[in-house]
């Protein structure tokens, strides 16, 4: 159905002839529709579901947990907890404040901005659902793996005594109960503000797919990060670390180096690392988090997504 | 009445406070409006995700999306 009206656009509205742009045109036509509609219906029934964990929650359901499970959970919770970079500070030290273990801690601050609903849609319209259920899960497995680590390492000292120090005055959150109703406003407030959000990078994604297509030089990254040099992966996430970029910024970048050949367990290695780390949120976390701690948590980080990287090279 | 918006500083947190003084002064309520930007304080006030609207010492809103004009004034006019 989707097809026909794509078609009947590009030949009987715009009367064009078939051709290679015409039928890039369709085709353009036809991803947009179809991920704007996917982005649409799964932003929402995700934000119903966000709207019954707020923070507040899930720092209650994450105090005194267990590790292992505690990090599984904190994984699965910073998909659809909000979170923004911005927030880290306070939500760390409430995190700490409660008894939330530093490991399960670190598991969701990493799942937050990697595993998200925007990431998982664009992947799955772009490159199908499989890439997409792979990255959700490699994403929860890297947010686990990596708050087990640094829980193990026991790396409680390296966070600034101060956050140890606050004591949170137990204000009285009297947040309205929310009617199912108000969950409804809030899932479609929160939808149209993300679209707001990511609309260009999703059109430019396609873009790039429907119009662009053949025509990007071969340029250094894929050169160098290609499927044949063993060093492109960790190239490829040595490049993606200082960059900062959400999931839908990074996607037409992802998108045109598939374009380019470089093989997918590189690109998910890179979207990974441009998502999870970044040197804002670097910044933002040293407030809290001791030098030392820091470059633990990024090393941590790098050495897993690169294992990642190979594993997907060699599986897929 | 005291109404306190946290903050860092990011935009949402900017409109957060023009909501409330827009609020306070459409309501014609007695009350003083004071953002907060000290992250540890923001934290010590028990507020996981900014921007927070904490009136008389309780916890109307926290994070994002924003809520709206009347919302706010509701939430005000509760403790009023």
């Amino acid at each position: 159905m989707l097809k026909d009206f794509s078609q009947y656009i590009v030949y009987s509205l715009l009367a064009m002839e078939q051709g290679r742009l015409a039928g890039a045109l369709e085709f353009f036509i036809y991803d947009t529709i179809k991920i704007f509609f996917l982005l649409s219906v799964i932003i929402f029934v995700v934000s119903i579901i966000r709207s019954y964990f707020p923070p507040e929650r899930t720092k209650k359901i994450l105090s005194h947990k267990k590790e292992f499970i505690g990090n599984i959970l904190a994984a699965l919770l910073g998909i659809v907890t909000p979170f923004c970079s911005c927030s880290a500070v306070p939500l760390f030290i409430g995190f700490v404040e409660a008894g939330v273990p530093l490991g399960v801690t670190f598991s969701f601050l990493i799942s937050s901005p990697m595993v998200n609903e925007v990431a998982v849609v664009l992947l799955w319209g772009l490159f199908g659902w499989k890439i997409a259920l792979i990255y959700l899960g490699t994403g929860l497995l890297v947010a686990i793996v990596a708050g087990m680590i640094i829980g193990k390492l026991k790396l409680e000292k390296w966070v600034e005594e101060y956050v140890y120090t606050i004591k949170t005055m137990g204000a009285a959150v009297d947040m309205a109960k929310q009617t199912f109703r108000d969950r409804l406003v809030y899932a479609r407030e929160n939808t149209t503000d993300i679209l707001k959000k990511v609309w260009a990078y999703v059109i430019v994604a396609i873009g790039i797919g429907g119009f662009i297509h053949g025509y990007v030089p071969e340029d250094f990254l894929v050169r160098y990060a290609g499927p044949q040099n063993p060093f492109g992966v960790p190239i490829a996430v040595a490049l993606g670390v200082p960059l900062y970029s959400n999931a839908a910024g990074v996607i037409p970048i992802v998108y045109a180096l598939m374009e380019k050949g470089m093989s997918m367990g590189t690109v998910l290695a890179f979207m990974m690392a441009v998502t999870a780390l970044s040197l804002p949120e670097m910044i933002i976390l040293r407030k809290v988090l001791k030098v030392k701690l820091l470059a633990v948590f990024v090393s941590i980080m790098t050495v897993t997504i690169i294992g990642v990287g190979y594993l997907f090279n060699a599986l897929l | 009445m005291e109404i306190k918006v946290f903050g860092p500083g990011c935009t949402n947190c900017h409109k957060m406070e023009e909501l409330a003084k827009t609020a306070v002064k459409e309501l014609g309520v007695e009350a003083t409006v004071v953002k907060i930007t000290d992250i540890g304080e923001i934290a010590m006030n028990g507020i996981l995700s900014t921007p927070g609207l904490m009136v008389n010492g309780k916890i109307k809103h926290s994070g994002k999306p924003l809520p709206s004009l009347e919302k706010v004034k509701e939430l005000i006019k509760a403790e009023a």
